[in-house]
């Protein structure tokens, strides 16, 4: 008779608490939580305005109080932290051959970081002028 | 002149005995170029005879000795002890694999996926021998070699959380192992592995935690693989929308 019984581990619960790559790696998933509340905000914002400009600046005004400023510094942070690892990754799922040889992961991040760059010029510019 | 030591612990099972793993530790002679599957040879020739571990090349070509040092998956070989020395060191069998015994896991579920993505070329037509090699450039080489020099080791599946929560999934090695099929200029069997890598098993299973890439110590990137898969089953679905057949 066979005396094998295989062992299995059961993964604990907190398993991307054990490892600081896969605790990065929760944090860069986590954040899109309060990306979407951002939008929602945002959008919120967008439908208030249709209501007219008490409503919008009622809106503008409830932005103000401490603890929003404090909740969009951190959602400032955790979408600066996704933008950075992600662009960081992007090499990864970009396959471009330029005469033979694989385009450099350097030249993909920094097309990214340089689009990043004028696209935020381009907004700024819409809003300012 | 006393002699150097290191202490190190070792995860044991033993089906005939244990109901579940136990930690043993031994204190093993401490040199700088020694690896860690040396100081397991050296347990097992020295102090007790009874440890079981897999190994064959020593270095680093077989896959055979794929563990758990410090809860990181690395090959026993390629790992050593004067990255660790003077603190101690803890070795489990590969995580997310059962345990057959001691350090040796059971890899069944990794075989049987590796076997699936139909890991040979699938020629447009077969040639007669008379007919001739098939022939490629170093370019057309060039595409799908990284994805080639995989060893079948698994450290890739003791680091990825998906296969852990859920081993449906088909996991690191055998997409990249599939990735590098579908690359092969000779192949023409794209259409068939297809129909793996769309399923939400297939590339969908995998959320880019790239742990995988990090532990591979072949440099395979099979996060790449994945990536490069996935925008190749979305491009088969666009088609699939306008094109149904």
């Amino acid at each position: 008779m066979s005396k094998r019984k295989p062992y299995i581990r059961e993964l604990p619960r907190d398993w991307w608490m054990k490892q600081l790559f896969y605790t990065k790696y929760m944090i860069r998933e986590g954040s899109s939580v309060l990306i979407t509340l951002y939008s929602l905000i945002l959008a919120w914002g967008v439908f208030r305005l249709s209501q007219g400009e008490t409503a919008f600046n009622g809106w503008l005004e409830a932005l103000q109080n401490p603890f929003a400023i404090i909740l969009h510094l951190l959602m400032l942070i955790l979408a600066l932290y996704h933008t950075i690892t992600w662009f960081s990754l992007a090499p990864k799922a970009v396959d471009l051959w330029i005469k033979g040889k694989k385009l450099d992961d350097k030249v993909i991040v920094a097309a990214h970081y340089g689009a990043f760059a004028v696209l935020t010029i381009f907004c700024l510019l819409i809003i300012t002028l | 002149m006393s002699e150097l030591t290191i202490e190190i612990d070792v995860l044991r099972y033993r089906p005939e005995m244990d109901n579940e793993p136990f930690t043993q530790t031994f204190e093993v002679p401490y040199t700088a170029e020694m690896s860690i599957l040396e100081a397991l040879q050296y347990i097992k020739d020295h102090l007790d005879s009874t440890v079981s571990f897999r190994w064959s090349c020593r270095m680093a070509i077989c896959g055979s000795c794929g563990l758990m040092v410090n809860s990181v998956p690395k090959l026993g070989c390629k790992a050593f002890l004067r990255d660790y020395y003077p603190q101690k060191i803890s070795l489990e069998p590969l995580a997310n694999f059962p345990i057959e015994r001691d350090l040796v896991v059971v890899m069944d579920d990794f075989i049987k996926k590796l076997e699936e993505i139909k890991p040979y070329i699938i020629p447009e037509k077969e040639k007669c021998l008379s007919e001739g090699t098939y022939q490629q450039t170093p370019e057309q080489m060039a595409k799908f070699k990284q994805f080639s020099m995989c060893i079948n080791c698994g450290l890739c599946y003791a680091a990825c959380p998906q296969y852990a929560l859920d081993n449906k999934f088909t996991g690191p090695a055998a997409l990249a192992l599939l990735a590098r099929y579908n690359r092969d200029s000779r192949d023409n069997g794209e259409a068939e592995r297809m129909k793996i890598v769309n399923q939400e098993e297939g590339v969908w299973g995998c959320t880019f935690v790239g742990y995988c890439s990090v532990v591979c110590p072949k440099d395979v990137d099979p996060a790449a693989a994945i990536q490069l898969l996935k925008v190749e089953s979305s491009k088969d679905y666009l088609i699939g929308m306008f094109k149904p057949d």
